[in-house]
């Protein structure tokens, strides 16, 4: 499975504490978000990627199937609030 | 309409229109000292509910520009009321030129201080006290955030008191008794000379406090996270204003700090601030 932000630059990110806000200028809808989800976006900004290619550009060396499936399923939530596209 | 009332309160003007004589003399009492408004921004009517009740069993119905289409017409004794409520509706409403907070806010040395919480949380009346303890009150109801500069536009309106907190002021600055309304017993003051000559002062804010009467005296730190969300449901336009209204909330989340403040009564709250005040 690949994935790709939405549009790259439709989000606007601002780092507040444990939560980001973000800004979607596509729908105009704000979101909040906690880690992984803003480390997810970031990486996606560089491309499109699947889930090994994510790993590595998130510097994340030793992941076992269990943290894949788990960020595949933040990645599904991403999906579902319009932040991310399957690519 | 057959009776005006013209006012400009900080930035934004307004006109008045009434059916009664009555609801305009009330406002031209409360606001005296204030200035006209040159052109209108809002306009707020208030309207008979029918042809026949401007004599029988009289009922307002407020309308203007911005209207809510379900709301409750109101007996003409509180046509004071309807006027405040139709002109804090226009603002909620209609205003794109601010990011609006419903939050008090006072200035001293040139910087802000935003109370926000929700009704029944104090904040008018703790703004009221500290407008006449060293502070200039910028505003009871709506704090006006500049959305180019991240500054704090006064919008010093009639403090709308309510209840018990009627008793701790000077009754020559206040209006008419408003006796049971939907919120209880409500009278307005009108802020000191000092607050209406500087309405088009701003100040940048400086701290964010989110107050609550009826505990122990108590203090908090807010995480920004928390204030942003506490924020946005503070703001009447937060949504229609979109990136605009995200880039200067978060402009405001980062860079204030944020407590919220548990107080039994008005001294302890007064001394609570001014010790966050000094701190900030």
């Amino acid at each position: 499975m690949r994935w790709a932000l939405g549009a790259r630059t439709a989000l606007k990110r601002v780092p507040l504490d444990m939560l980001t806000a973000c800004f979607d200028r596509r729908s105009g809808m704000t979101h909040l978000l906690a880690a992984p989800a803003p480390e997810l976006l970031a990486a996606l900004a560089a491309g499109p990627a699947d889930i090994a290619l994510l790993l590595a550009r998130m510097g994340i060396a030793d992941a076992d199937a269990e943290e894949r499936a788990g960020l595949e399923a933040h990645l599904a939530a991403l999906e579902a609030a319009g932040l991310v596209v399957r690519a | 309409m057959r009776h005006v009332f013209s006012v400009r309160v900080g930035p934004a003007g307004f006109r008045v229109g009434s059916d009664w004589r009555a609801p305009v003399a009330a406002l031209e009492a409360l606001y005296a000292g204030y200035p006209k408004a040159g052109i209108a921004d809002f306009t707020v009517r208030l309207e008979a509910a029918r042809p026949w009740r401007r004599w029988i069993r009289p009922s307002v119905t407020i309308a203007g520009d911005y209207m809510l289409p379900d709301a409750v017409p109101l007996a003409l004794r509180h046509g004071l009321l309807a006027a405040e409520m139709g002109m804090n509706l226009q603002m909620a409403l209609g205003a794109r030129r601010w990011l609006l907070l419903h939050a008090a806010s006072l200035e001293r040395d040139g910087r802000a201080l935003i109370l926000t919480g929700a009704s029944g949380s104090g904040k008018s009346t703790l703004a009221a006290l500290l407008g006449d303890r060293g502070w200039r009150l910028m505003g009871d109801e709506f704090a006006l955030i500049d959305l180019a500069n991240g500054v704090l536009h006064p919008f010093p309106r009639p403090v709308s008191l309510k209840n018990a907190a009627i008793a701790l002021f000077d009754a020559a600055r206040l209006g008419p008794l408003l006796a049971a309304t939907p919120k209880g017993d409500i009278r307005h003051l009108r802020p000191n000379a000092d607050a209406i000559a500087r309405m088009a002062e701003p100040a940048a804010p400086a701290l964010i406090l989110f107050p609550r009467f009826g505990h122990a005296a108590a203090e908090r730190p807010v995480a920004p996270s928390e204030v942003f969300v506490r924020l946005t449901q503070a703001s009447t336009n937060y949504v229609a204003l979109g990136e605009a209204g995200f880039d200067a909330l978060t402009r405001l989340v980062t860079t204030l700090p944020a407590r919220a403040i548990d107080y039994p009564d008005a001294d302890s709250a007064v001394a609570l601030v001014e010790r966050l005040w000094a701190a900030a």
